[in-house]
């Protein structure tokens, strides 16, 4: 039956191994249902002491003041603002890879939808932290809510990027959370049924929301997916773009650019991807989950970044050429004397995102590289740290030397305690993380059943025995069982 | 001064200096906007001389030959350096090319030999309206000068003997005499009123010694200073705002203080003390009621006087009977004068701090100086080649990294500066216009621990330094230098000194250049609006997407005149003083924290080859620009910063919650945040104890106390930490005049509501007011200046209420027009920013 043979090249299997159902719901209940390794219990610990320094750095700086971080007259923000938009930034590829990639279809991402949009909630929470405790005056921090008030005629000002930010953000994380949690109830429920221990099966019940698997309860589930994909598909797109107008909307040279909006998105994709690299590796090998975060995942995902990494390339280059071709000379100087020129007091941080951003990824362009493990991690990390720098190489050296030379500021190195509060949001973030490793199935055990049958691999099986029957034993068993 | 007057035949006298009358003012090493006889009149003088009508630009000339930078050196049109020892070389330099009295010495530097002979040139043609002045404290030096000034027909034009100015009587041998005699035991009782030689005299340490030898030793004095710590009696007399008192600065005007304050502690005036002690029971009030009421006339009178603050008998214009006879033998001595080489010291007395005085008061201490912007502490200031020789420091060839690093880190090297056995060991600041070998250092520094916790442990005593030359003390000296290989900060408000040839933020030109292409500013400007608005479109309106406010009625604005202001920062102190600004300390100005509403922006104009060589220095006051389409206003998320019907970008401290995005936001700067508790006031307790990070300076907590807070402005809300603050064109006071011409039922009047910086404006380069009404002076200013008027920025559109008059330096040289004046830049940035919106 040479004819029917067929085997997928292009598509490889999305799920290694020969599973069926069971053996998925016993894969990734596992760390949920047993006791943590020790590895875990040394992550959390870390993560904890992490968060409480955090929270120590900002109590501090509550009580005595922004003074307590190392800004100044002329650099008004600095470590508080590139952190909330790192994090933000960070945050995207869940919604990406959720959201988007459902509605493209995409049957790769149910492997590592969940852990990625955990990834966003954390990441969200995290950079909601900075706009919020880098206020001076943070107990008035509700006067940026548009409620009924007895304060007169004031009212929030709806011309300020800032509050788009409020809106923007919370938003943001609405969706995110409700998208999240709404995919975990039919995982919910599959623990809860699991359940041992009454407490897990109270904890777990109470969760689920009595989901029951009913026909109806998967249609509306369905139905509810696709309209939050909807409404999280355009947030992919505005939330960095929103949080891009903080800067672009301004005056400052360096902050007044165009091209922020899709600059920051693709920037956004980037950074969160590299992210979503850094944890999946982690946690496929520390949870034995190999087979479902496979070599696949992790090689689809670095082309996303080679893709964004060059989109984010481009930008900084068409910047470089705006600024020289504007002819604007507070622009130019911004550019080419702040960043460009490594002589200047700053210099070494754009060249550092230069070379991590731009520069590093394109080794992606290798099928070997991509599919590294080793490299991919490292990578990453180096992701990460040059958009890091990219927040700080646009607030700082854009504001620390503006329009006036008798502003220029000194050198605006961190405090202790705007490194704790940064090191306190890593805390909080895998606090959060590891705690969902823990309580929660870190791949979305519903959804991976559905693409687990477009393994190449287990049709091939299904062919053999097909395969090996006579034509005309063929032509009987198959030829009636449409029609009848 | 007095005894060379004297041995010149005025007597021992000083006579009025008539800045405004001068065409051509020459000053040698005199620093007559800063500390020179009496500043406040020489500015108010010389400002007038500064001042262009721009129908027919004129303007006074001003030469300065001088070791170090002073602010008057920076205001000067042409300035030649030397060594502090050769200023009497120069002075019989220029006697010598204006009449050849005297054989002129031989000055090895071109340049400054050439300077020289253009300002004797210069002083010749402009016979009768020439001034000399010189700030040396040498009498052969002073002779010479008198000498010139008689050469150049100053008496009776320029200088005044009718009205003889008495701010200085005192004469250094009866100090030396008097110490001699202290040692030698011949003094039984010394009573010590206004004085601190323990501290001041360039031997205090000998004058403390003496103190112990004599019998009776009382000081009057407000605080325990160095001189009160050591006499036996301390009688603490009244604050000068409790005291009553009469002085007669000038001849012929008498002016009269009395208190504004009742006694805050158990404290007597000296006079009272005197008259009591002498047995005279009546108080020195009475006493000088009696006596100025018998003085004048009548009780009536005297009150009328003293509410006027000043009793005047006018007085005439005298040229005085100058004698050369003292000529010949003081130019021999100058001659003779042996030749220093190697580095010399000069001591300079700051604006803020003068002898000393200013020491003990935070706002004084907190003001930047004029030319190096750095305050809490002095410094020595170096020029490029010393720093080069001395430190390896190039920050003229220098890779651009080292140069960067210097500017940008205020750990600055220390050099330990030693003549014998005396030394001392300060940072140093390279500063562009120095002689090369001279080093320039603050005195009023170093002070006692029990002069409180503002002056207390900043800074170093640089009096021994001084020496006695003959009768008199000179204050320069020979000295070794040596490299200490180690760091100290300096707290500099600000850092980077050239304005880099943004004519979008400054306009400045020569007079020259001035005249050859006077409608340069208006043209760009037009440029400007065109971009924005087309040529018949409301550029106002078409620049900006957001709308435009209607200012019905009152709208204020404020026009600054570059070329009046001096950048003694008089300003910045009133400001201070008026909307209780905090003072932050040392420590928070090295972090760049300080809270100042108004500053000086002082940018040097050197020549990149040899910054050494200063053509000029700019002095640009700026504050929040009140803007119309305000950067700041639109991105605030509680529209906790708003426009005022009046035209005013208006702070609701209240509102603030301290995003700090208005102040980046803000192109001038001008925003200031209240990064802790500066104030006390905040609604949390026992915030002010930070040790990790941003530890607060003593005088933070002194400002905070029950006594200091009275010097709050109770019409102006202290803030709390965490929310913005800055300008607000003196709201208070517009509001108040306002309200009194609301109680008298009438339309306000102009120059009713004036700003406390525009008050403190010796050189009236501040004019505020109503811009709606084209009969104030501010729409007149505006109206009158259209050649020189600018918005700094004027291209982002925003819109700036705060107009400024380009900077005029009055020399021949034409700054070539294409690739510099003419240079498109802004037009094109503003055609761009237009284009963006």
């Amino acid at each position: 039956m040479a004819l029917l043979r067929y085997e997928s090249q292009a598509r490889p299997p999305l799920v290694d191994g020969s599973k069926d159902y069971h053996q998925v719901t016993e894969d990734i209940c596992r760390p949920v249902e047993t006791k943590p390794s020790k590895l875990w219990w040394v992550g959390f610990l870390i993560s904890v002491v992490l968060l409480i320094f955090g929270i120590i750095s900002v109590a501090v700086e509550v009580i005595y003041g922004t003074g307590q971080w190392n800004l100044n007259k002329t650099i008004g923000w600095g470590w508080d603002i590139t952190n909330f938009v790192w994090w933000v930034g960070i945050g995207h590829a869940g919604t990406l890879i959720s959201a988007i990639l459902l509605l493209f279809r995409q049957g790769w991402r149910t492997g590592v939808n969940r852990a990625a949009e955990a990834m966003t909630i954390f990441a969200v929470m995290c950079a909601g932290q900075f706009p919020i405790w880098h206020m001076g005056r943070v107990w008035d921090a509700f006067f940026v809510l548009p409620y009924p008030n007895t304060r007169g005629p004031l009212w929030v000002n709806f011309n300020s990027p800032l509050l788009w930010d409020v809106f923007a953000i919370s938003t943001y994380f609405t969706v995110s959370l409700l998208f999240w949690y709404s995919g975990l109830l039919p995982d919910l429920a599959t623990l809860r049924d699991r359940a041992k221990v009454k407490w897990r099966k109270f904890f777990y019940g109470v969760a689920a929301f009595g989901w029951t698997g009913s026909t109806k309860h998967w249609q509306r589930h369905e139905a509810l997916s696709l309209v939050l994909a909807g409404l999280s598909t355009p947030l992919v797109l505005s939330v960095h773009t929103i949080v891009s107008f903080d800067f672009a909307t301004s005056v400052i040279p360096g902050w007044h650019t165009t091209i922020f909006p899709p600059y920051f998105v693709a920037g956004a994709i980037f950074s969160g991807f590299a992210m979503v690299q850094t944890l999946l590796l982690v946690t496929r090998k520390v949870l034995a989950l190999e087979d479902y975060i496979t070599i696949e995942h992790i090689e689809v995902m670095n082309k996303v970044i080679v893709l964004t990494g060059s989109i984010v390339g481009i930008a900084y280059l068409t910047e470089l050429f705006m600024a020289w071709y504007s002819a604007v000379p507070a622009e130019n100087f911004a550019f080419f004397e702040n960043r460009l020129n490594l002589n200047s007091p700053y210099g070494w941080s754009y060249w550092l995102m230069m070379g991590c951003n731009v520069l590093s990824p394109q080794i992606f362009w290798f099928r070997k590289m991509r599919r590294n493990i080793l490299l991919t991690f490292f990578m990453s990390i180096l992701v990460n740290i040059g958009m890091w720098f990219e927040r700080f190489v646009i607030i700082v050296t854009s504001i620390y030397r503006d329009y006036l030379p008798s502003s220029w500021s000194t050198y605006y190195s961190p405090s202790i305690w705007e490194i704790g509060f940064y090191m306190g949001t890593f805390g909080l973030f895998f606090t959060c993380y590891f705690l969902f490793a823990k309580f929660f199935p870190v791949i979305a055990i519903a959804e991976i059943k559905h693409i687990l049958k477009k393994n190449g691999e287990s049709y091939k099986n299904n062919m053999t025995e097909v395969e090996q029957e006579e034509i005309n034993k063929f032509g009987h068993d198959h030829s009636h069982d449409h029609g009848a | 001064m007095l005894q060379a007057n004297e041995a010149s035949g005025f007597g021992r006298k000083l006579p009025s200096y008539q800045f405004d009358a001068a065409k051509v003012i020459v000053s040698l090493d005199a620093d007559f906007l800063g500390n020179w006889m009496n500043p406040v009149e020489n500015g108010v003088g010389y400002g007038k001389g500064r001042k262009i009508d721009e129908k027919n630009p004129q303007m006074s000339k001003h030469y300065q030959f001088e070791g170090h930078l002073s602010t008057t050196g920076a205001n000067a049109d042409e300035r030649f350096t030397h060594r502090p020892s050769e200023t009497g070389a120069v002075a019989l330099a220029l006697l010598a090319a204006i009449n050849g009295s005297v054989s002129a010495p031989s000055i090895a530097d071109a340049k400054l030999k050439a300077g020289i002979e253009k300002a004797a040139a210069d002083l010749k043609t402009h016979n009768g309206a020439g001034l000399v002045v010189s700030g040396s404290n040498d009498v052969n030096v002073q002779i010479v000068v008198n000498a010139i000034n008689a050469a150049i027909g100053a008496y009776g034009s320029t200088i005044n003997w009718g009205v003889t100015s008495n701010y200085r009587q005192g004469v250094d041998k009866r100090v030396s005499d008097l110490l001699s005699q202290m040692e030698a035991g011949q003094v039984g009782a010394l009573l010590i009123a206004d004085a601190n030689p323990v501290y001041t005299y360039f031997d205090g340490e000998r004058f403390g010694k003496a103190l112990a030898k004599v019998k009776l030793t009382v000081s009057f004095s407000e605080r325990l200073d160095e001189t009160t710590a050591l006499c036996q009696y301390s009688v603490p007399t009244h604050h000068f705002l409790e005291s009553w008192g009469d002085a007669e600065p000038k001849s012929g005007l008498v002016s009269f203080m009395q208190p504004t304050i009742h006694p805050l502690f158990k404290t007597r005036q000296w006079q009272t003390s005197l008259l009591k002690w002498s047995g005279n029971d009546t108080t020195y009030e009475t006493y000088l009621r009696n006596y100025w009421s018998g003085k004048i006339g009548s009780v009536e009178l005297f009150e009328e006087s003293l509410s006027r603050g000043i009793w005047e008998t006018p007085g005439t214009v005298s040229a005085g009977a100058y004698s050369g006879g003292a000529l010949a033998n003081a130019a021999n001595a100058i001659s003779a004068a042996p030749k220093v080489s190697g580095a010399e010291i000069v001591l300079y007395q700051k604006v803020s701090i003068g002898a000393g005085a200013g020491a003990s008061n935070p706002w004084l201490q907190e003001l930047p100086d004029p030319i190096s912007k750095a305050c809490w502490g002095n410094y020595a200031l170096i020029s490029m080649k010393m720093a080069k020789e001395l430190l390896g420091l190039d920050l003229v060839n220098g890779s651009e990294k080292s140069k960067n690093n210097y500017e940008y880190y205020p750990q600055k090297p220390v050099i330990k500066i030693a003549i014998g056995e005396k030394s001392v060991e300060l940072p140093v600041l390279v500063i562009p216009g120095m002689n090369e070998n001279t080093i320039a250092v603050a005195v009023g520094y170093g002070r006692a621990d029990s002069l409180g916790k503002t002056a207390a442990g900043i800074g170093a005593n640089v009096y021994p330094f001084a020496k006695l030359n003959g009768e008199t003390v000179s204050y320069s000296n020979a000295v070794e230098i040596t490299d200490m290989k180690r760091k100290e900060k300096i707290a500099q408000m600000q850092i980077h000194n050239s304005y880099e040839g943004r004519l979008d933020v400054v306009r400045e030109t020569t007079l020259a250049t001035f005249k050859q292409r006077p409608t340069e500013i208006l043209d760009a400007r037009n440029h400007l609006k065109e971009a924005y608005g087309g040529k018949e479109g409301d550029f106002r309106k078409e620049g900006t997407l957001y709308g435009v406010h209607a200012n019905p009625g009152l709208k204020w604005g404020m026009n600054i005149d570059m070329n009046a202001c001096y950048g003694c920062g008089a300003c910045v102190v009133a400001c201070h003083a008026e909307n209780n600004v905090p003072v932050v300390g040392k420590n928070e100005v090295l972090r760049y924290h300080d809270m100042h509403w108004l500053r000086i922006d002082r940018y040097f104009v050197s020549d990149k080859e040899n910054p050494d060589d200063l053509k000029g220095v700019v002095f640009q006051p700026m504050m929040c620009q009140h803007c119309d389409n305000a950067p700041c206003e639109n991105v605030c998320p509680v529209a906790a910063t708003n426009h005022s019907s009046e035209g005013i970008n208006q702070m609701a401290y209240n509102r603030c919650i301290g995003t700090r995005y208005c102040a980046n936001n803000c192109p001038y700067k001008v925003r200031r945040f209240n990064w802790a508790d500066y104030t006390g006031a905040d609604s949390f307790k026992n915030n002010q104890d930070q040790q990790t990070v941003g530890k607060l300076n003593d005088v933070v907590f002194q400002m905070n106390d029950e006594l200091t807070r009275m010097v709050l402005n109770p019409d102006v809300t202290v803030r709390s930490r965490g929310v913005m603050e800055k300008c607000s064109f003196c709201v208070q006071r517009t509001q108040a005049a306002k309200l009194q011409a609301k109680k008298e039922n009438r339309p306000l009047l102009d120059g009713e509501a004036k700003t406390a910086c525009q008050q403190a404006c010796a050189g009236d380069a501040i004019i505020f007011g109503n811009v709606n009404d084209p009969n104030t002076q501010i729409s007149k200013v505006r109206e009158e200046n259209p050649q020189r008027s600018f918005l700094v920025l004027e291209q982002l559109h925003v819109l700036p209420n705060v107009t400024y008059l380009a900077k005029v330096r009055n020399t021949d040289e034409i700054i070539p027009g294409k690739g510099h004046h003419a240079k498109p830049a802004t037009e094109h940035a503003g055609a761009e920013e237009g284009a963006h919106h």
